[in-house]
C-alpha cells in the first residue's frame, strides 16, 4: 500500500548542503561551458555564415558522406546484429561464451587501435591482398567495427526474455519457421533493433579515431564530417568548424532524444 | 539443422572478418619481428613518456569522474531537485558529441582566441596544446559512465535499508558510507572500469587539443597515429599492443563484474 | 516512554494521508494501528519515526519534542515490512549496527549481539547473510537489530505482512510475549483485524487519514463507532437496516415470534466452526457461524427450510444499539 504513494524523502543518502551545488558546478565547468562556447561561436557570424559554412562544397560533401555511411552502417547492423544476437542466444556451440564476451571489444578497444587494426588487415600491406584504404568502403568498414555491439547488446536481452510459448503456440497453429520468425519474433524484436540502430547511427555520425587512418581523408571522396572539422580546426577556420559541429550535434541529439521519447511512449503502451 | 548451421556460419564469419581476424593480425604483426624489437619499442623513452602521460591523465580524470558520477546518481535517484531532467540530459551529453567536437569546444574556451585562453597563457598555465587541455578533454568524454552504472543500482536497492540505518541512529553521512556505498560498490567499480578504459583509449578529443609535439604531449593513442604517419611502424604497433592489452583486461573485468546470462 | 501525536496533517500532492491526527500512546503499552490500504496508518508510524515529515502538527516522544529531530536522533526502533536487512552484512553485523554507530566498546557490542541472537532464537545464524535466511528469520533479525540499541519506543510497519500464515501466527504470539517481558512502548501497523485483536492492548482504527475509533480490542469489536469499523472488524450481515455478526445469527427448527423463515443454501464445515449460508424470506443472503455441536443438532442440508433471528444487532441510524431480546 505505502509503496504506491509518492514520498517526500527526509532520510537516506540524499545529497544535501553543498553537495548538489558541487555536482552542478563540475558539470557546468566540464560540459556546459564548452557547449556554451560552441553556441556563442556559431551565432557570432550570424545565419548567413552558418549556411555558407555548412553548404560549402567540401563541408556538404563530408556531411553527405557521413550521413550516408551512418545509414548504411545502421542498416547492416540491423541485419547482422540481429543475426549474431540470435546465434548467441538460441544456438549452442563450443566457445560461445568467449565469442559473447568479445562482442564488447569495440567498446573497450581505443578507436585509433581499431583503425590501425583494420589498416593492417585491409590496408596496403594486407596479408590477404585486400586493400580498401582511401575508399568509402573503408569508412563503412571502420564504422561497422565501432558500432558492432549496439544492436547485438540491445536485441540479446529481449530475445532471451522472449516467451518461447508464443513460438510454440504459433507452431501449434500451423505456422512454419520463417512465418514464426516474421510474424511472431520479429515484431517483438523490432523496438530493440531500432533502438540499437539509433545508437549505432548516433555513434557513427561523430566517429573519428577509427576512420582517420584508413579512409585517407580525401576531400569530396572519403573525408567524413568529424575529420573535416578536425582539419578546419587545424587551419583555424573556427566559424566553419563550429557550424559543422552544431549540425553533427543536432543530428545525434535529435536521434537520441527521439529514441528516448519513443521508448517512453512504448513502455507506457505496454502496460 | 542446416539453417541453424548456416546462421552460425554467417554470424561467426562476420564477427571473424570484422573483429577477430583483424585483432589477431595486429598481435601477429607486432611480434612478427620477434620479442626484442617489441620490447625496444615499448621501452623507448618516447613510448615510456606516452604511457606515463596516459596514466597521469587517467589518474586525474577517473577519480574526479567517479566522485562526480556517484554524486550525480544520488541526486538523480534520491532527491526531488528541480531541473533533474536537465541534469540527467547533461550527464548523458558527452555520449552524443563527437570527440572532435569536444576537443574543438575546449579550444573555443581555452584556446589562444578563446574565452579564457589568453588569461591562462598570461598566467603561465596554457591549457590547449598542453596537458591540462588533454585532461579536460578526457574528463569530458569519460564523464557519464559512473553515473550511468550507479543510477540503476541505486534504484534497485531502494531506500528501505537507508531508512533502517537512520532509525538506528546513523547520520546521513554514516548511512552513505556504511549502507549505500557498499550496496552500490560493484556498480561503481564497473563504472570505474569503463571510465578508465575510455580515459586511456580516447583519441579524437585529445588529438584536437594536443600540440602534437612528440614526447611532450603525446599519449599512447596519439603515439599510435603519429608513429604510423612517421613510418615508425614498430612504435605504432607497440603502443597499439599496450592499448589492446588494456582493452582486453577491461573486457575481462567487464565480464567478471557483469556476467551476461543471455549468452 | 509515552508517545503523543498532536494535530498532525500530511498530504502527498492532492492525497490527504493524515488529517488532524491526535493520538496518545501510554508508556509500556502495545498499540495496533489498524486500517485498510491508504488509511494513513503507515504514514502516521513513519511520522512518529521521523521517516516522514508532517506538514503540520507535533510529535512528542516522552518529554522530548521530536518534531524537529531527524530520524537518526529520535532513538526509536523501527521494523519494516520487507525487513530492510543490510544485505552486505552478516546477521551479527546487522544487529550490531546501531551499537557500532553509537561507538559502544567492542566487547559490549559482542555480548549484546549474543544476547539478542538468543532472544530472537537465531543461535548459530550469526555469521550468515540475510539472503541465507527465511522470511521469518529475517524479520526476527530485523527486530533484534531494532531492539539492540534499547529504544524507548518500538515501531513496526506491517511486520508480519510479507510472511506466510503459519509463521505469521507464531511471530504474533512471540511479539506479545516479548512485549510482556520488555515493556517497551510498542506501536505496530496492520491491516489484519485479527492480528490487531490478538496482539494489541489498544486498537486504533484509521480510515481515510483519520482516527475513527480507539479502545481495547473487545470494545472496538463489540461497540464499533460507525459502519466502517463494523465492517472492518469482521464479516457482518446487513438485514434491513440492522447489522448482525454471523455468530449472532440464531438458527431454529421451529419458529417463534421474532424469527424469519429462511432456506439453507450451503454448509461449510471448517473444523471447529461451521459456516451456513442462508437466504431469508425477502431473498437477502445471510451468513451464520455455528459451533460444530450446535450445527450437529440442526438439520442443515441445502434446501432445508429453517427459521433465523438475530441474537444481537446493531443499527447506526439510532444513537445506541440494543441487544435484541431473547
Amino acid at each position: 500500500m505505502a509503496i504506491a504513494l509518492p514520498r517526500t524523502r527526509v532520510t537516506g543518502a540524499a545529497p544535501r548542503g553543498v553537495a548538489p551545488g558541487l555536482a552542478v558546478t563540475y558539470l557546468s565547468l566540464i560540459v556546459l561551458l564548452p557547449m556554451a562556447a560552441l553556441a556563442w561561436q556559431t551565432q557570432k557570424g550570424g545565419w548567413s555564415t552558418f549556411v555558407d559554412a555548412v553548404t560549402a562544397p567540401d563541408a556538404a560533401a563530408a556531411l553527405k558522406l557521413t550521413l550516408a555511411a551512418a545509414l548504411i552502417v545502421a542498416a547492416i547492423n540491423a541485419i547482422f546484429g540481429t543475426l549474431i544476437a540470435w546465434v548467441l542466444v538460441r544456438d549452442e556451440f563450443h566457445g560461445k561464451a568467449v565469442v559473447n564476451s568479445l562482442i564488447d571489444l569495440p567498446f573497450a578497444l581505443p578507436t585509433i587501435v581499431a583503425g590501425l587494426t583494420l589498416l593492417t588487415l585491409y590496408g596496403p600491406d594486407s596479408p590477404i591482398g585486400l586493400n580498401v584504404t582511401y575508399t568509402r568502403t573503408a569508412v563503412v568498414l571502420a564504422l561497422l567495427f565501432e558500432t558492432l555491439p549496439f544492436v547485438i547488446r540491445s536485441v540479446q536481452p529481449v530475445l532471451h526474455e522472449l516467451d518461447r510459448d508464443m513460438e510454440d503456440a504459433a507452431a501449434s497453429l500451423g505456422a512454419r519457421g520463417p512465418v514464426i520468425f516474421r510474424r511472431i519474433i520479429l515484431p517483438n524484436l523490432l523496438p530493440a533493433v531500432v533502438s540499437g540502430m539509433a545508437l549505432a547511427f548516433a555513434r557513427a555520425i561523430g566517429e573519428f579515431g577509427s576512420v582517420v587512418m584508413i579512409s585517407g581523408n580525401v576531400p569530396f571522396s572519403t573525408e567524413v564530417a568529424s575529420v573535416h572539422i578536425f582539419s578546419q580546426v587545424s587551419s583555424d577556420y573556427e566559424a566553419g568548424a563550429a557550424a559543422l559541429s552544431v549540425v553533427l550535434l543536432a543530428i545525434s541529439l535529435t536521434v537520441l532524444i527521439s529514441l528516448s521519447l519513443i521508448q517512453r511512449w512504448s513502455s507506457k503502451h505496454d502496460r | 539443422m542446416i539453417a541453424r548451421l548456416t546462421l552460425r556460419f554467417v554470424a561467426l564469419g562476420y564477427l571473424g572478418a570484422l573483429l577477430l581476424v583483424p585483432v589477431g593480425i595486429i598481435v601477429w604483426h607486432t611480434f612478427s619481428g620477434g620479442l626484442g624489437p617489441v620490447w625496444d619499442a615499448i621501452t623507448a623513452p618516447e613510448a615510456v613518456n606516452a604511457l606515463k602521460l596516459t596514466l597521469e591523465i587517467a589518474l586525474v580524470a577517473v577519480p574526479l569522474n567517479t566522485a562526480f558520477g556517484i554524486l550525480a546518481a544520488l541526486i538523480l535517484v534520491r532527491t526531488n531537485m528541480p531541473g533533474k531532467a536537465l541534469l540527467s540530459a547533461l550527464v548523458d551529453l558527452p555520449f552524443a558529441v563527437s570527440p572532435v567536437v569536444i576537443g574543438f569546444t575546449l579550444i573555443l574556451v581555452y584556446g589562444q582566441n578563446g574565452w579564457f585562453g589568453a588569461w591562462f597563457v598570461d598566467h603561465g598555465y596554457p591549457v590547449i596544446f598542453s596537458t591540462p587541455g588533454m585532461v579536460l578533454a578526457t574528463i569530458f568524454v569519460s564523464l557519464p559512465f559512473v553515473a550511468r552504472e550507479v543510477v540503476p543500482v541505486l534504484r534497485e536497492i531502494g531506500t528501505e535499508q537507508e531508512q533502517a540505518a537512520a532509525t538506528l541512529g546513523a547520520t546521513p553521512l554514516q548511512t552513505f558510507r556504511r549502507i549505500t556505498l557498499p550496496a552500490i560498490r560493484w556498480g561503481v567499480v564497473y563504472g570505474v572500469v569503463l571510465t578508465t578504459a575510455r580515459a586511456i583509449g580516447e583519441y579524437g578529443a585529445v588529438a584536437v587539443v594536443s600540440g602534437k609535439v612528440i614526447g611532450q604531449t603525446q599519449t599512447l593513442t596519439l603515439r599510435v597515429q603519429q608513429s604510423y604517419e612517421n613510418f615508425d611502424h614498430a612504435g605504432a604497433y607497440a603502443a597499439a599492443l599496450e592499448l589492446a592489452v588494456i582493452a582486453l583486461a577491461t573486457l575481462f573485468l567487464m565480464n567478471l563484474l557483469h556476467p551476461r546470462k543471455d549468452g | 516512554m509515552a508517545i503523543s501525536v498532536q494535530n498532525v496533517c500530511k498530504r502527498f500532492g492532492d492525497f490527504v494521508a493524515l488529517e488532524d491526527i491526535a493520538l496518545e500512546v501510554p508508556a509500556g503499552s502495545l498499540t495496533a494501528l489498524l486500517g485498510p490500504s491508504g488509511s494513513g496508518k503507515s504514514t502516521l508510524l513513519r511520522v512518529i519515526a521521523g521517516l516522514e515529515k508532517a506538514d503540520s502538527g507535533d510529535v512528542f516522544i516522552g518529554d522530548i519534542h521530536a518534531t524537529p529531530l531527524p530520524a537518526h536522533r529520535r532513538d526509536v526502533g523501527f521494523v519494516f515490512q520487507h525487513y530492510a536487512a543490510f544485505k552486505h552484512m552478516t546477521v551479527a553485523k546487522n544487529i550490531a549496527f546501531g551499537l557500532e554507530i553509537r561507538k559502544r566498546p567492542r566487547a559490549e557490542v559482542a555480548e549484546r549481539v549474543d544476547e539478542l541472537i538468543k532472544l530472537v532464537q537465531l543461535e548459530g545464524f550469526g555469521d550468515r547473510y540475510p539472503s541465507q535466511l527465511s522470511g521469518g528469520q529475517r524479520q526476527r533479525m530485523a527486530l533484534a537489530r531494532a531492539l539492540a540499541v534499547e529504544p524507548e519506543v518500538l515501531l513496526l510497519d506491517e511486520p508480519f505482512g510479507a510472511l506466510d500464515a503459519r509463521v505469521r501466527t507464531e511471530l504474533r504470539a512471540w511479539l506479545r510475549r516479548l512485549h510482556d517481558e520488555m515493556h517497551v512502548t510498542t506501536v505496530f501497523v496492520t491491516h489484519d483485524q485479527e492480528e490487531a485483536m490478538e496482539v494489541a492492548d489498544t486498537v486504533v482504527v484509521m480510515n481515510r487519514g483519520r482516527i475513527v475509533q480507539e479502545g481495547n480490542p473487545q470494545e472496538v469489536y463489540d461497540h464499533p463507532a460507525d459502519e466502517f469499523v463494523m465492517h472492518f472488524m469482521g464479516h457482518v450481515n446487513l438485514i434491513g437496516d440492522a447489522y448482525v455478526r454471523p455468530h449472532d445469527v440464531e438458527i431454529r427448527v421451529e419458529p417463534n415470534g421474532t424469527t424469519s423463515p429462511a432456506v439453507v443454501r450451503r454448509v461449510l464445515r471448517l473444523g471447529a466452526q461451521v459456516r451456513v449460508e442462508l437466504v431469508v424470506d425477502g431473498g437477502e443472503p445471510v451468513a451464520a457461524a455455528l459451533s460444530r455441536d450446535e450445527a450437529d443438532r440442526l438439520p442443515l442440508e441445502p434446501g432445508e427450510p429453517v427459521f433465523v433471528r438475530p441474537r444481537r444487532e446493531r443499527r447506526f441510524a439510532e444513537p445506541e444499539a440494543e441487544p435484541a431480546k431473547a
